[in-house]
Parts: structure tokens; sequence; C-alpha cells
């Protein structure tokens, strides 16, 4: 049955390339040209039917890891004779090895630089699509307790040391009805380089500039201190005593640890999915940028009703324009699904993401309708 | 076994042979070509090819460390610092290789001064002590330790061990607080090098443990006997006859230990609450790191530059690892006619 279906699609396949290879004036490879699936399989990005083939490559961010088993496995449903490979290798090395033109497509959990687009103008018309939302949650070790309300200066303060015992003043003024222990808090960084921390870092910086002055960066500005590898590592840290505090994607925190409110406007704002996409919904976008490179200056003193700041974002690093007709059409397929609301559902299930916010949702899917061959 | 004076069959190859002796056996095969062929010489070349091997391998990977880490040993002490995002207070290369250096050696010294007296203590128990069917069952059990992954005593370590640990660090930091090493606030998590030691003591001590045993076996019955038949105890018979005849056994065994020690990543990476200090609190956080687990947490994120960076704290680890073998080979050397191990 199987293979008899794929006998036909390979058919179809051969004809369109035939057409195809006769019609063009044939630069590429006519097998190559072969395996790219009928033309006009770009047309759609539902998903729905299954022309497209062949095998796509990225890298980046180990953020957007359990996203991506997520959408691999939605995408490859629905086009079985797709190969989508994902290599966590990190945000940077992600963003390099597609200016270096070794990926057809990067995670980063930041837009590319204005060098690096320059960098990869060699290669092609680089643009960023935001894919990936996620609120990071700042958690804590304390017996009994599951939510605290903090400032955004209390939360610098606690993590440059400067508040050292749970039953500090500034911590009571916000949380009168919870029993604080005189317990040293003991706080907790990622040791490895991590858009977590940069995220996290940017919020402490924008928020409480005058308590913490590094700017916001992928490694933890100060010596010293209790460290994890790894989101992981962080949290078995965080578990590993009483009197913790540390900072992690909001998926990876178990039920056992606190969550802390952060105080937006006047309110106490706890991480959620719903909140990050508001916090997100109130951010304006980069306006120097090209029309499809859509990065997002997360505004981090927002003060909007339910927005959740302390959030990082994502992006798929693409291409404008690829060289063949082949990678195009995957790379399209496969995006467009991600930013679909099928894609950021599939995505919020698997690793708890906030779906992107209707207005920039567009803006994404107008951006991957806007890649093609060059 | 004491070869110098034990003459080799004629006819044979006698290996293991000290110098003076080894060097005649080599000069004539060549008076005898004519008789090595077929078989013989295909062995011959095989194994003078794989002898090659593992020296053009040597060769490869300093190379291959040199040649990466040029970016960052030539560049200038402005560009580390602003290219290369994880080396934060660091001056300049030597500043952020130093404490990662003093780190790494600090874990692996201090491991094996755990170890090697618990795998001597082991080592003379099943050669001298344990009966023989004891015996065999526990020299199994060693090596079989040997053969657990690190990353899994990376995970008891970070999950078992650390919390288990952990009172006692607080109890030292009370009590003994006026000693140096434990000084400082001393972590609530357990996630320090105090830690980190014991863990790669555990995973050293087959290794030790295994040389060990091997070399205290070899001590001549006579030896043994005669001390006996002084009157001797059996604890006055080991440390007159075995102790002194496998001490350059243990020695290398040792540095065997010591090599893996410095090396192990995973085990540190996923322990230690990293820090970048010349710093001797054991007990406190954020002290100190070694350059394998550095590596390893840096590596996913680093730029160009920073892969250099990373690539040239890799290359100290070399010099170091190399240094200790060299002494290591030197220690036995120097004590060849009581050496069991060689």
């Amino acid at each position: 049955m199987k293979l008899s279906l794929h006998g036909r699609v390979g058919a179809v396949a051969l004809v369109g390339a035939l057409a195809l290879s006769l019609a063009a004036c044939g630069s590429d490879d006519p097998l190559d040209t072969a395996a790219s699936g009928a033309p006009g399989a770009g047309e759609t990005t539902s998903g729905e039917t299954s022309t497209l083939s062949g095998e796509l490559d990225g890298a980046g961010a180990s953020s957007q890891e359990k996203a991506m088993d997520a959408w691999r496995a939605g995408f490859q449903t629905s086009n079985p004779d797709v190969t989508v490979n994902y290599d966590p290798v990190g945000s940077s090395g992600g963003r390099q090895q597609f200016i270096d033109g070794g990926v057809d497509w990067a995670g980063s959990d930041s837009a590319l630089k204005p060098e690096e687009i320059e960098a990869a103008a060699a290669r092609c018309e680089a643009i960023d699509i935001p894919v990936y939302i996620s609120p990071i949650a700042i958690t804590f070790n304390l017996e009994g307790v599951t939510e605290l309300k903090l400032a955004p200066a209390t939360v610098a303060k606690i993590f440059r040391g400067d508040i050292t015992s749970w039953d500090d003043a500034a911590i009571k003024a916000d949380n009168p009805d919870v029993e604080l222990p005189a317990l040293t808090i003991t706080p907790v960084h990622r040791a490895d380089g991590s858009g977590t921390t940069k995220n996290f870092t940017d919020y402490l910086n924008k928020a409480a500039g005058d308590v913490w002055t590094d700017e916001g960066a992928d490694d933890w500005p100060i010596q010293g201190g209790e460290s994890g590898t790894g989101t992981s590592g962080l949290v078995q840290a965080v578990q590993a005593a009483q009197g913790t505090i540390g900072y992690a994607d909001e998926s990876a925190v178990p039920a056992e640890l606190g969550k802390v409110s952060v105080k937006v406007g006047d309110a106490f704002v706890a991480p959620s999915a719903e909140s990050a996409a508001a916090a997100l919904a109130a951010s304006p976008r980069d306006e120097e940028r090209g029309e499809h490179d859509i990065a997002v200056k997360v505004d981090r003193t927002t003060t909007a009703a339910g927005a959740y700041p302390v959030i990082l974002v994502s992006y798929a690093v693409a291409c404008l324009t690829y060289d063949d007709q082949e990678t195009a059409d995957l790379v399209k397929g496969l995006l467009g699904y991600v930013v679909s609301e099928e894609g950021q559902a599939a995505a919020q299930t698997a690793a708890g993401s906030a779906p992107l916010p209707a207005e920039l949702a567009a803006d994404a899917k107008a951006a991957v309708d806007a890649i093609s061959v060059g | 076994m004491t070869a110098t004076t034990s003459p080799a069959p004629p006819g044979t190859e006698p290996g293991g042979l000290p110098d003076a002796e080894r060097r005649t056996p080599r000069r004539r095969p060549r008076a005898q070509r004519v008789v090595e062929r077929g078989a013989s010489r295909v062995f011959r070349w095989t194994a003078t090819g794989a002898g090659a091997l593992i020296l053009i391998v040597l060769a490869a990977v300093a190379v291959f460390l040199v040649l990466k880490a040029m970016p960052a040993m030539t560049a200038s002490s402005d560009e580390l610092v602003d290219g290369v995002s994880f080396m934060r207070g660091s001056s300049s290369l030597l500043d952020y290789v130093g404490p990662l250096v003093f780190g790494t050696v600090l874990a692996a010294l201090l491991a094996l001064l755990l170890a090697v007296p618990v795998s001597i203590a082991i080592a003379l128990f099943i050669s001298h002590y344990a009966p023989r069917r004891l015996a065999a069952g526990l020299g199994y059990v060693v090596d079989l330790l040997a053969a657990v992954p690190s990353v899994v005593f990376g995970l008891w370590g970070a999950i078992v061990l650390a919390p288990a640990v952990q009172p006692l660090w607080a109890w030292l930091g009370e009590n003994l607080g006026w000693v140096p090493l434990f000084g400082g606030t001393v972590s609530p998590t357990g996630r320090v090098i105090a830690t980190v030691a014991v863990v790669l003591a555990v995973m050293i001590l087959p290794i030790i443990t295994a040389v060990s045993r091997e070399v205290f076996l070899q001590t001549p019955r006579l030896h043994e006997e005669a001390a006996l038949a002084l009157g001797a105890t059996r604890w006055e018979m080991i440390r007159m006859t075995v102790l002194p005849f496998g001490r350059s056994g243990v020695v290398s065994a040792a540095m065997l230990g010591l090599g893996r020690a410095l090396g192990e990543t995973m085990a540190v990476l996923m322990i230690i609450s990293q820090g970048f200090l010349y710093s001797f609190l054991l007990l406190a956080a954020g002290q100190q790191q070694t350059i394998a687990a550095n590596i390893a947490a840096q590596f996913p994120e680093a730029s160009d530059l920073g892969m250099s960076v990373l690539i040239a704290t890799g290359l100290a680890l070399f010099v170091i690892t190399l240094v200790v073998n060299m002494s290591a080979r030197a220690i036995v050397a120097r004590r060849k006619d009581f050496s069991g191990a060689n």
C-alpha cells in the first residue's frame, strides 16, 4: 500500500521535474530537481499534501530542541518523504553554521546581529522569524512556599547578593501573607553560556538598571556562587538544597519548586504561556530591519496588564532566497508549519512554550511565504 | 620479576629486558634478514606500523591543539576580552587558563590523596589477606567498577552523593573552619570541589587497585618467606618485603589514576558549581573549575575565538598530562630493579 503510494508520488514528481527542467534554463542538476517534487509545492504550506521530499538540515539553539522534536514529528507525519535534522549545538554555533552555508536554517535565541547579516550576505539575504516564545521562571526552593511576589529590584538584589536572607524586609513587604524563614538565600546561575541567562540578565538590566548594571549577556557576569550546567543542571542544583533560587525555562521547572511572580506596573504576574504572549504583544518590532526580517525588541519594562516580561524569544534564521527549488520548498514547508497555529500548539504541548500572538504570527507567515528560489 | 639475571632461552625473542640486552637481538634479525619472510615479515611490519601509529596520533593531536589554539595565543588581550563572552573578569589568556589549571590539578591531587591509601589497602587485602576465592571475586568487582561510565558517576555524584555528603561538609566547616581548606561559606548544595574529589577518587580507585594488586602479587616468594621465618608478623612481612618491592609500581599506578582524574569531564561538570579563582576553599561554592569540564560547559555556545581559547586550555591539559606521565615513567625507571609493573 505504502509502496504503491510512493510509486505514484515518484511518478508525479518525475513528470513535474521533466516539465520543470524543460521550462527552466536548467542550471541545476536535473536529478536534484527531480527530488524536489512537483512544482507548486511551495504554494501549499498547510502540510496537507505530501508532495515534498528530501532532507533538511538545521542546527542551533538547544532551547528549541523539545519544540523542534514536536515540529519534526508533525511535519514529517504530513510529509512522510521528508527528513528533518536538527542539531542542538547552541545558538551561536547554529548561526555560524548557517552563515557558513553548512545548514539550511538555524535556530537562535537571539536575532542575527547586523554584522552577522552582513557576513551571511555572501550566501543569501538572511531573515529572522520568531518561532518559539518561552517564559523564563524565577524558581526557588522553600519548603511550603509555592509563590512569591517580587519586584525587579528585589530579584536583582537577590542575585547580586545584596539581599542574603529570605526574611529580608524587601521580600516581606511584598509578601505579607507568606511565612518566610530566616534562611540564607543561595542564588544559582547557569555555568554555561545560554540564551536563558542572556534574557534573564537583560530583564534585570532593563527593569532594575540601578541595581543590575551589567548588560544582558550569555554568560553570568558575577564571579563565584552556585551554578549548574544546562537547564537540567540548574534545576537540579536548585532542588539540591533549601533556600536556593535560580532561573529556568518555565516548562523545565518541576512542580515542587516555587515560582516568582514579578512586579509589572502595580500588579504581580506569574509566568505562563498566556502572560508571555501578552508581553510579546506589548513589544515592538525592530523597525530598522527589512520587511521580512522580524526581530522583536522585548519590552522588559512593560506595564501592560497580565504581561510577563521575563521571556525568551527564539528565532528561525533562514534565507529569503535559496539556490534550489528543493531546499526552498522544504524550508518553506517546515517553517510554514512551525509558525502555523497547529505548529505552535504542538510546541505548547511538547515544550510549554507560548503561542505566537496573532499579529506576530501573521507577520511570520508573510515572511515564510516570501521565501523563494533565487 | 627480577629479569636481570634470568637468561632468555636460546632462539626465542627475549622481551622486557634491560636496554643493554634488548639492543643485541635487534641487531641480530638485520643480519639474518634472509630468513624473515612471509607471515613473519608481515607481522613484523604490522607491529612496527602499530607502534608508529601511536606516535603519529599523538603528534597529530599535539599539532591540532597548537594550530587551533594559535588564534587565541596570538590575539591581543583586548580582542580576547571583547570577543570571548565567557572570559569574564580575565584580562588575558594566561589569566584565564591559570585558575583552570589550578582547579584541575587541585581536584586531581585531592582525589589521589583519597584514593591511594584505600587502593593500597584493597590491593593488600586481595593479595595477602583474603581467602583465595574471595580475593578473585573482589578483584573482579573492583575491575567492574572501572567499567562504570563516568556520566553515571557524575549523575550519582550530583544527585545522591552531593546532598548526602553536605552535612559532613557543614560539620567540617563549623568545627574545623579555622583550617584554611574548610573556611568560607559552606555550600548548602554540596556542589563543591570536595564532593568532586570524592567522586574522582571512586573513579580512579579501580585502576590504582588493579595495578597495585598485580605488583604486590609479584613480590618474590623467598623474600616473604624469609621475613616470616625471621619471626615477622604478617603486617611486618608486608612492611618489610611487599611494600618496598611494590613502591614504584604503586607510584606508577597512582600516576595512571592521576592522569584519569586530570582529564575527567562529565563527573566534574555535573557536580561542581564553577568558579575561576586560585582558591583552596574546598567546601565553598563557585571557587574552582577544571579544564575538561570547562571545555564541555562552554563549547556549545563558543564563538570562533572562544573555541580557540578553549582549545588553548586543552593544550595546557595535554601538557600537564604529558608531564605527569613522563614523571611517572621517570620514577619507575629510576627504581627499575624493584619494579614489578614493568
